[in-house]
């Protein structure tokens, strides 16, 4: 228990100091005192259109990406799950895709079109995952992996194809922006999307923590101490979905940190969700907004697109997973 | 003093239950009263787990009626249904990665609300059920380093916190050694007799349902073949008819019903 509760106070010292001091770190050197200078100076210019908005946004990005990683691993009983391994990162990219090749700009409460179609895009994908690792009983990993990749590949093709049949600048954002990366964000306007997107995801995971436990025992087990667990997984699904779709659309699909943010949380706190949660959406935000770091300054001036340095760290992650005896429910493989 | 009516908590009408095009349960009609201790036999593939996990709405559909204190079982939230019946499962070897008092503390949730914790109440009910069950002897360890015999008695734990009025139990000595069998058996004697606790058991032991119950229900292929008091099953005719083979019947030194024993293989005179 207080090994618990330190854990989590040293993850929010971290993240303080990460949003506090990243911003600070790059190829121009800027003074603390252009926080609370006025006027368009470049520096200025730099830490409050540039650095701040991308420091916050791969706090979200990571947070909610880390979050629906949690909750799809619960869900699905598998310690594999993720919102990129599970198809729902290039649902969510298809629908941004289709979004920029229609070229049809509307919002809808506050919510940009291409949130909306990306959001479209994830839900279809986790309903097709879920309904094919549903339909062989039980939730093997084998079935559910090898569902993950035959959605990813169809929605990849189809996002090629849109590529395809798109002009040259289309097709230029639409590959600069599946590589996923946070360069694009410029200025506030990307973050207050994403924000209320993030937070009703976040505050769904939040408020099903006992849920997630629950369920994490099996779904009869579940069912039996009162959970209903249909409607837990309907809303953790919908709730997923928008959030991963929002960051997805403006970040591209980032890979791998919703897979090994929860295992390095759970190691950290064990495996109660009412902790677990929590630590996720720290961690999360502290390693996406080092890599991001990384990203921008590792061949600065030239900039690497964060989604590969993700994935750089996240595959051999990922197979040692898969060699090494699945810790979470994972009784069938 | 009043003369005393048994409240049935549990009515099953005319239930029927179809799986993939297939009759599980046809037109199964039986009651159970407060405080008792019934068992549900038959042999392998006769609908009984199908059953239990109709009547904890693990299952949903069929057509027919179950009542559950008077009220039909679609109109329970799941929660306040978990507050009425507690479901333990067959034990299997799924990696569980909570610790015993995590797992046990996680059968209060029918008491919780979001963002909340066990109170007191749950933590007491908690306890109680850690040490009737023997649990709290390995209280802190990982449920999945436990032998089979130590995972059922917390799952019994589990199912005792939640507090119900009625608990399903599904085979739960099946896998045991006689040992593990006797302390579930006492356990749940123990359960039913001082708790309180209305038990419904499915088992294909027979010996045991007869030794253990108040009364019997036996299924085959799927309807209700049999309900009665252990000494009206207990007869080589009635279970012959019911399994499909010939039985061996022999008076019990101590229980006031016989027992089975099992015969030697055909062609081996001894």
């Amino acid at each position: 228990m207080i090994r618990r509760w330190t854990v989590l106070s040293l993850l929010a010292v971290l993240a303080a100091l990460a949003l506090a001091g990243l911003p600070f770190v790059g190829m121009e050197r800027i003074p603390f005192a252009a926080l609370w200078r006025q006027g368009d100076a470049i520096d200025v210019t730099i830490l409050w259109k540039h650095r701040l908005p991308r420091v916050i946004m791969a706090f979200l990005a990571g947070s909610g990406l880390a979050a629906g990683g949690l909750a799809f691993q619960a869900v699905f009983r598998n310690p594999l799950a993720e919102p990129f391994t599970l198809g729902v990162a290039s649902g969510a990219a298809l629908g941004a895709a289709v979004y920029i090749h229609l070229q049809l700009p509307f919002s809808l409460l506050w919510i940009s079109g291409s949130s909306w179609f990306a959001f479209a895009g994830a839900l279809l994908a986790v309903a097709l995952v879920y309904g094919m690792t549903r339909a062989r009983q039980g939730f093997s990993t084998a079935t559910m992996l090898l569902a993950g990749v035959a959605v990813s590949f169809c929605f990849s093709s189809l996002i090629l194809l849109m590529q395809y049949l798109s002009d040259f600048t289309q097709s230029f954002v639409m590959l600069r922006w599946v590589m996923g990366g946070l360069n694009t964000v410029v200025g506030f306007g990307e973050v207050l999307t994403v924000l209320p997107l993030v937070l009703i995801g976040t505050i769904v995971v939040l408020y099903l923590t006992h849920e997630l436990n629950l369920v994490t025992t099996g779904e009869e087990l579940a069912i039996s101490r009162g959970v209903a667990v249909n409607r837990t997984k309907a809303l953790l699904f919908v709730a997923v979905s928008l959030m991963v779709g929002g960051i997805v659309s403006v970040c591209g699909p980032i890979g791998f940190v919703g897979l090994i943010v929860p295992h390095i949380c759970r190691f950290l706190v064990g495996p109660d969700h009412r902790f677990l949660t929590p630590a996720a959406l720290l961690c999360g935000a502290i390693l996406l907004s080092l890599c991001d770091t990384l990203a921008r300054t590792l061949m600065a001036p030239a900039e690497l697109p964060v989604g590969i340095l993700t994935a750089l760290l996240g595959g051999p992650f990922f197979l040692w997973l898969l060699v090494r005896r699945a810790p979470l429910g994972d009784a069938v493989v | 003093m009043a003369p005393h009516f048994p409240e049935t908590v549990l009515d099953i009408r005319d239930f029927s239950f179809r799986l993939g095009g297939k009759e599980i349960l046809r037109n199964v009609s039986f009651s159970v009263l407060r405080g008792e201790f019934l068992s549900i036999v038959g042999p392998n593939g006769a609908g009984k787990t199908t059953l239990m996990k109709c009547i904890d709405r693990l299952l949903v559909g069929g057509v027919g009626r179950i009542e559950v204190f008077g009220r039909p079982l679609e109109s329970y939230r799941q929660k306040d249904l978990a507050r009425r019946i507690s479901y333990v499962p067959q034990a299997d070897g799924r990696v569980i990665p909570f610790t015993v008092r995590q797992f046990v503390l996680m059968g209060r949730y029918p008491y919780l609300n979001p963002f909340s914790s066990v109170d007191r109440e749950g933590r007491r009910a908690v306890e109680d059920a850690l040490q009737m069950t023997g649990a709290a002897e390995f209280a802190e360890r990982r449920l999945d380093t436990l032998s089979g015999g130590e995972r059922q008695k917390v799952y019994i734990a589990a199912a005792l916190a939640q507090g119900a009025d009625i608990l399903l139990l599904d085979e739960p000595t099946t896998f045991l050694d006689y040992r593990h069998q006797a302390d579930i058996r006492d356990l749940l004697s123990r359960i039913n007799q001082q708790g309180g606790t209305t038990i419904v058991c499915v088992t294909h032991d027979v010996n045991r349902a007869a030794l253990d119950s108040d009364r019997i229900v036996a299924l085959c292929g799927g309807r209700v073949a049999f309900i009665g008091s252990p000494a009206e099953i207990m007869n080589a005719d009635a279970l012959q008819r019911l399994f499909q083979t010939p039985f061996l019947l022999t008076p019990h030194p101590q229980a006031a019903i016989p027992v089975i024993v099992p015969g030697p293989p055909q062609g081996r005179g001894r």
